[in-house]
C-alpha cells in the first residue's frame, strides 16, 4: 500500500477553496455522471413508458398551455404558442432545478455525514440533469412548432448556448439556496411561495407590451426575463437575442455563480450539524 | 516512498449545539437571538484528542454510548472538520460507517454496487471487475438484478459490507458494522478484515464487542466523554475498560 507523502489536512475553520472543490468534483466525475443518470432515469423506473415521459410531460403541458393562453392573447401576439412555450421551458428549468437542489441536500444528508463528498456535487448534478431535460424538451417544442406552422430559422442553433448561460445562473442560485436551506427549512418554504410570484412578474404568459411603461423597470430588474428572452427570441422571432440581452445574461450568471459559491463555501463546513 | 503515519490527530475537539434540536426556522433563530444567547450552550463531543496511527496499525476504539467514538471516526475520515485542532490523513480512507447510506431503493443490486463504488471513488471498470466477487461474498447471486426495495435488511447489510470492503483503501474505518448478518456471514466478515490487515491495511474499528476488538486489533483506545482515558496495547486498554464498569453493569 503506497500512500503518498503529502497528507490531506483538515483544520478547524477551514473552508473549501474553489480550486480544491473543482479538483474533488473532477476526481469524482463518475459519481457525477451516476448522479445525473440516476436523476434522469430513476423517476421513470417504475413507469410503463419510462424515459418517454421526459418528452411526453412537456408535450402535454405545452398543448394545454397553447390551447388556453393561445386563445387569450392570440390577437396581440402572432405565433403566441412559440412565444409562450420557449420562455416557459426556460423558467421551468430554473424553477425545478433550484427546488430540487434544496431537496437534494436533504435527501443526500445521510450520505454527506457518512462519507466525504464535496457538497457542491449535489446541486451540480441537479443543474446538469435539468439542462439535459431542457435540451430534450426542445424536441417536443419543435414538434409543437411544426404542427402549428411556426417557421424554423437558423437562429434556433443559439438555443444550446442560451441554455448554457441559463445553466450558469441556475447553478449559482442553486449553490446559495441549497446551502441556506440546510440551515433553515424556511428558506425552502418561502422560496416555493415566492417563486410563483416571480413567475407572474416575468413575461412568460403575457406579452411584455401589455405591461405599462412605468412598471417595465420591474421586469428589466428580473434576471429571469433575460434568460427567457435568450430562449424565446430564436424560437419566436427567428432572430438571435440582442447583444445587450446576452451581455446582461452573462453578467448575471457570473455574479450569481460567485455569490452562490461564496455562500456554499462558507456554510458547507457546518452542514453536518444541520443535516 | 510512503509516510510512516496513516493518521494524526492533534488537539482535535468538536462541538454540536447543545439544544435537542438544531434551529431549523427563522422564528426559532430570531427568538434565540432576542433572548441574547444565540449559541448558548454547546455540547463538546470530543474535547481535545491526540492520536497517531502508523501505516498498517490496527486500532480498536471502545467506550460507552455517547463517548464520541463515531465522531472520532468521522473526523478520521475527513468527513467533518474539527472545531479545534487538525487532522492529517495519509493515503485513501474508506469509511464504512453506516453501510447502506449510499443505496438507492429503486436501482437494482448491480446498479447500486456501481453507484456505491463511484461514491467511494472507484471507476465503473474497477467495480465491474470486482462485481462477481462482491456478489459472491454477499451471497446474492439470485437477486442481484432485482431492485433493492425487494431486499431484506440482512441482504442489504451483506451487500453493503461486500461493496465497502471490496474497495482496497489504505485505511479502513469500521463503525459497528461487523454485527450484521448471521453468524456465518459474520465469521466471513472477520476473515476478510483479518486478511486486509495482513496485507497492510490500516484499520480503525469501533465496536462494543470487545472480543472482536481483541481479535483484530493490536492497539486500542478507550474514549470517555470526548477524551482518551486509556491508550496502549489492546489487552491493557480492554482490561482497564472492563474494570471501569460498576458492579451492576458488569453483571449485564
Amino acid at each position: 500500500m503506497a500512500a503518498p507523502v503529502a497528507p490531506r489536512v483538515v483544520r478547524a475553520g477551514q473552508r473549501p477553496t474553489l480550486g480544491r472543490e473543482c479538483a474533488e468534483v473532477w476526481t469524482r466525475w463518475e459519481l457525477l455522471v451516476n448522479l445525473v443518470v440516476r436523476d434522469l432515469t430513476v423517476r421513470y423506473k417504475r413507469s410503463l413508458l419510462g424515459f418517454l415521459w421526459s418528452f411526453l410531460h412537456p408535450l402535454i403541458f405545452m398543448v394545454v398551455l397553447t390551447l388556453v393562453f393561445g386563445t387569450l392573447f392570440a390577437q396581440r401576439t402572432p405565433n403566441y404558442s412559440a412565444y409562450l412555450l420557449s420562455a416557459y421551458l426556460a423558467f421551468q428549468y430554473f424553477l425545478q432545478t433550484t427546488t430540487k437542489a434544496m431537496a437534494s441536500m436533504a435527501w443526500n444528508g445521510p450520505l454527506l455525514k457518512r462519507i466525504y463528498v464535496p457538497a457542491s456535487i449535489f446541486p451540480l448534478s441537479v443543474a446538469i440533469s435539468g439542462l439535459v431535460n431542457l435540451y430534450l424538451s426542445f424536441l417536443p417544442m419543435f414538434l409543437v412548432m411544426a404542427v402549428l406552422g411556426v417557421p424554423f430559422s437558423w437562429s434556433l442553433l443559439f438555443l444550446p448556448v442560451g441554455g448554457l448561460l441559463l445553466f450558469g445562473f441556475v447553478l449559482g442560485c442553486s449553490f446559495g439556496l441549497c446551502s441556506l436551506a440546510v440551515y433553515f427549512d424556511d428558506v425552502r418554504l418561502m422560496y416555493e411561495a415566492g417563486i410563483y410570484s416571480v413567475m407572474y412578474l416575468t413575461p412568460i404568459f403575457y406579452p411584455l407590451e401589455i405591461v405599462p411603461e412605468k412598471f417595465r423597470p420591474i421586469i428589466f430588474a428580473n434576471p429571469l426575463y433575460y434568460y427567457c428572452e435568450l430562449i424565446r427570441q430564436p424560437v419566436f422571432s427567428g432572430q438571435l437575442p440582442p447583444g445587450h440581452t446576452i451581455l446582461v445574461a452573462v453578467i448575471w450568471a457570473v455574479v450569481m455563480l460567485m455569490v452562490g459559491w461564496q455562500v456554499l463555501r462558507r456554510m458547507s463546513p457546518g452542514f453536518f450539524r444541520h443535516l | 516512498m510512503t509516510h510512516p503515519l496513516a493518521l494524526r490527530m492533534h488537539g482535535v475537539a468538536l462541538h454540536f449545539p447543545a439544544r435537542r434540536e438544531p434551529l431549523r426556522s427563522f422564528k426559532e433563530w430570531a427568538i434565540a437571538r432576542l433572548r441574547g444567547r444565540p449559541d448558548s450552550g454547546v455540547f463538546w463531543a470530543l474535547k481535545g484528542v491526540d492520536l497517531e496511527l502508523g501505516q498498517g496499525d490496527t486500532l480498536g476504539v471502545v467506550g460507552r454510548n455517547g463517548a464520541g467514538k463515531s465522531t472520532l471516526l468521522r473526523l478520521a475520515a475527513g468527513i467533518i472538520p474539527p472545531s479545534r485542532g487538525e487532522v492529517h490523513i495519509w493515503g485513501s480512507v474508506a469509511p464504512v460507517i453506516e453501510l447502506s447510506a449510499g443505496f438507492d431503493r429503486e436501482l437494482t443490486g448491480r446498479e447500486n454496487v456501481l453507484f456505491n463504488g463511484s461514491l467511494l471513488g472507484m471507476s465503473r471498470r474497477q467495480m465491474l471487475a470486482k462485481m462477481d466477487e462482491i456478489v459472491a461474498f454477499a451471497q446474492l447471486e439470485e437477486v442481484i438484478d432485482a431492485p433493492l426495495r425487494t431486499y431484506s435488511s440482512g441482504m442489504l447489510a451483506r451487500l453493503a459490507f461486500a461493496v465497502a470492503t471490496s474497495v482496497r483503501a489504505d485505511t479502513v474505518l469500521l463503525d459497528e458494522v461487523l454485527a450484521v448478518g448471521d453468524q456465518f456471514f459474520r465469521s466471513r466478515c472477520h476473515a476478510r478484515i483479518a486478511e486486509m490487515c495482513a496485507q497492510g491495511t490500516t484499520l480503525v474499528l469501533v465496536s462494543h464487542d470487545l472480543a472482536t476488538i481483541a481479535n483484530l486489533c493490536r492497539r486500542a483506545v478507550w474514549l470517555d466523554e470526548g477524551r482518551i482515558v486509556a491508550a496502549g496495547s489492546t489487552a491493557e486498554v480492554l482490561a482497564a475498560y472492563r474494570g471501569s464498569a460498576t458492579p451492576t453493569q458488569a453483571c449485564s
